[in-house]
């Protein structure tokens, strides 16, 4: 797919996290608008996954360790073709397969479930050993919030993914700078995390992280011997003005004016 | 018409009150200030709240500290980050040497609705209950919350107060009894004892409504204080009664059920129920779609006293 096809994409699919969000009066804009362009560059130029066949043992694997962006994810996979682009209306309701939180038991296309903050990592170091157990080729891509980067169970799933030289792993943060009280300098400062995650031994990369080929250029770049850790700058909100660089976007639903507003200034295509 | 207010709002508001007060008191959070609403604390005693940020073991662990050092710590999260993924923290750290920390958890239960069953604590009150030294209270108003924070403050030793989310009637008054371990009856009954918890007291209460038109004459027991259990009003309670039926948002293994349970066993007659979520995980909803999928609405209820009654419904 050719890089002005997924900006276009973006917009869509922009489009239906809002309505998405919209039409279930609650979940998490700011983190799903943020984390967007991080998990296309993974869907769309990184990993290898088949739509027809979720569970296909040598796919790559995706742990969104920050799981309340989820949102992000399932529109992806529902443009990928694992189920069907109407799901998603459904997202939240009494036994929708989307739910609040990925669930891996019910959503087709999901590697693992999140949604308590900081066990992700974790996740994605046991399917890395597993598949250095296996001599399995796939790769693991964890992805971090960096409010969630404050949960101790994240530096110890580092030390350990440095001390077994997972090649295999890559933490991927989504550096908004905001989580829900405030910035993360006002609430628990977070240091120089390219400084943290060197010293911890990973090989880390700094992108844009709405510039999709670059953080496809960092994951693909090869490493070896040592987990990959690949900073994503990005904006909480991206492309909603009122939205960004707004905590208070967090977990807000928006009304009617809200949600047109919105709508209006990403632009793209009616959704169908 | 009552007023209706969030368990979660009363419960910052109560903190606040409680922290012009008493300056020993002091509030921690882990990046959930406006949602737990201890945001109203620090609105009213900044240097006296602490934001912990994601790191609700730390978080834990430094309470204990601060209560080692004279200070009377309120620790909020939500229900499931606190007495889970800080479990071990508050049994060792805290209770172990009773250290004199309290535990405000807010969004307990299915009533958090959409965000699902990993965010939807239905197993913390028997995590607490195993606890030596735990006290745990479960409001089940606004009114009641208030009572709640000032009755913890009061205790020597760590306290659990269940806060849920919803908004809801406040039916209970300013004058209401609150004794901690004390269960209040609400209605008298000589057919059927509900004996309810949290945001389950008023469902039975409706309940009770519905059952006396039948005839039925149901009797309603808040037990506010899950620990100490008053096994004795309870018991008392379910001996003027054939049945008796338990209720709370919560598993029914471990929590109010298994307490009424324990006391009824070898000790009355009644037949016995329990309702509440049955051994299983919660899920995304509306709130009032869960409690309907889960069996925790008044129909449910009366319900389940009709049957206990050998009524045909
Ligand atoms: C263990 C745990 N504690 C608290 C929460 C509630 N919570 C959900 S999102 C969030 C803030 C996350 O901030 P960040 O990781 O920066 O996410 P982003 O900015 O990407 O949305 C919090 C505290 C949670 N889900 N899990
Ligand atoms: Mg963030």
């Amino acid at each position: 797919m050719s890089d002005t096809t997924l900006d276009g994409l973006a917009v869509q699919l922009r489009r239906d996290i809002l309505e998405m969000l919209y039409r279930c009066q609650s979940g998490h804009p700011g983190g799903s608008l943020s984390v967007l362009e991080i998990l296309m560059a993974l869907y769309y130029k990184t990993m290898k996954t088949d739509p027809s066949n979720p569970q296909w043992e040598d796919r790559d694997r995706l742990v969104l360790s920050k799981g309340h962006g989820c949102p992000a994810l399932y529109a992806i996979l529902a443009n990928k073709g694992f189920y069907p682009r109407e799901d998603l209306w459904n997202l939240r309701q009494l036994g929708s397969h989307l739910q609040g939180h990925p669930d891996m038991a019910k959503t087709p296309g999901v590697d693992a479930n999140t949604g308590s903050l900081g066990q992700g990592a974790s996740i994605a170091v046991g399917m890395a050993l597993a598949a250095k157990y296996k001599k399995a080729s796939y790769r693991v891509f964890a992805v971090l919030g960096d409010g969630e980067l404050q949960e101790g169970q994240i530096w110890e799933a580092a030390m350990s993914a440095a001390h077994y030289k997972l090649d295999n792993l890559t933490f991927i943060l989504d550096h908004n700078g905001l989580q829900i009280d405030g910035s993360n300098d006002e609430v628990m400062g977070l240091g120089n995390v390219m400084d943290k995650f060197a010293a911890f031994g990973f090989e880390c990369f700094d992108v844009d992280g709405h510039d999709i080929d670059a953080i496809a250029a960092a994951l693909a770049a090869p490493v070896s011997g040592k987990p990959r850790f690949v900073r994503c700058r990005t904006i909480k909100g991206r492309a909603v003005s009122f939205m960004e660089n707004n905590a208070g976007w967090h977990g807000k639903p928006m009304n009617a004016q809200e949600f047109e507003s919105a709508m209006k200034e990403l632009g793209g295509k009616q959704n169908g | 018409m009552a007023e209706s207010k969030s368990l979660r709002v009363a419960y910052g508001e109560a903190l606040a009150e409680l922290g012009a007060v008493n300056d020993k008191v002091v509030v921690l959070d882990a990046d959930l200030a406006h949602a737990t609403m201890t945001s109203l604390f620090q609105a009213k005693h900044p240097e006296r709240f602490f934001n912990f940020g994601l790191a609700e073991a730390n978080m834990m662990g430094a309470a204990a500290g601060m209560s080692h050092s004279g200070l009377i710590p309120f620790v909020s999260t939500f229900a499931l980050f606190g007495t889970g993924r800080a479990y071990e923290q508050i049994r060792n750290s805290i209770a172990y040497v009773n250290a004199n920390v309290k535990f405000g958890l807010s969004h307990s239960g299915l009533s958090v609705g959409e965000d699902g069953g990993s965010h939807q604590s239905v197993e913390d009150i028997a995590l607490m209950r195993v606890v030596p030294n735990m006290t745990i209270f479960v409001p089940c108003d606004s009114a009641e919350t208030r009572k709640a924070v000032f009755a913890a403050a009061e205790i020597d030793g760590p306290v659990y107060i269940r806060v849920a989310r919803p908004v809801v009637e406040t039916f209970t008054g300013p004058d209401t009894p609150f004794f901690p371990g004390k269960a209040n009856l609400l209605r008298e009954g000589r057919d059927v004892c509900i004996v309810a918890t949290g945001l389950m007291v008023k469902e039975a209460l409706t309940a009770a409504g519905s059952l006396a038109g039948k005839g039925i004459r149901a009797a309603v027991l808040n037990v506010h204080t899950i620990k100490p259990f008053d096994s004795e009003t309870v018991l008392a309670a379910a001996n003027r009664c054939d049945a008796v039926v338990s209720v709370e948002e919560h598993s029914v293994i471990g929590g109010l059920g298994s307490a009424v349970a324990e006391t009824l066993a070898g000790q009355s007659a009644a037949t016995f129920r329990r309702l509440g979520i049955q051994d299983r995980f919660g899920q995304s909803g509306k709130p009032a779609d869960l409690f309907k999928a889960y069996g925790l609405t008044p129909a449910h209820i009366e319900e389940a006293c009709l049957k206990l009654l050998g009524k045909n419904i």
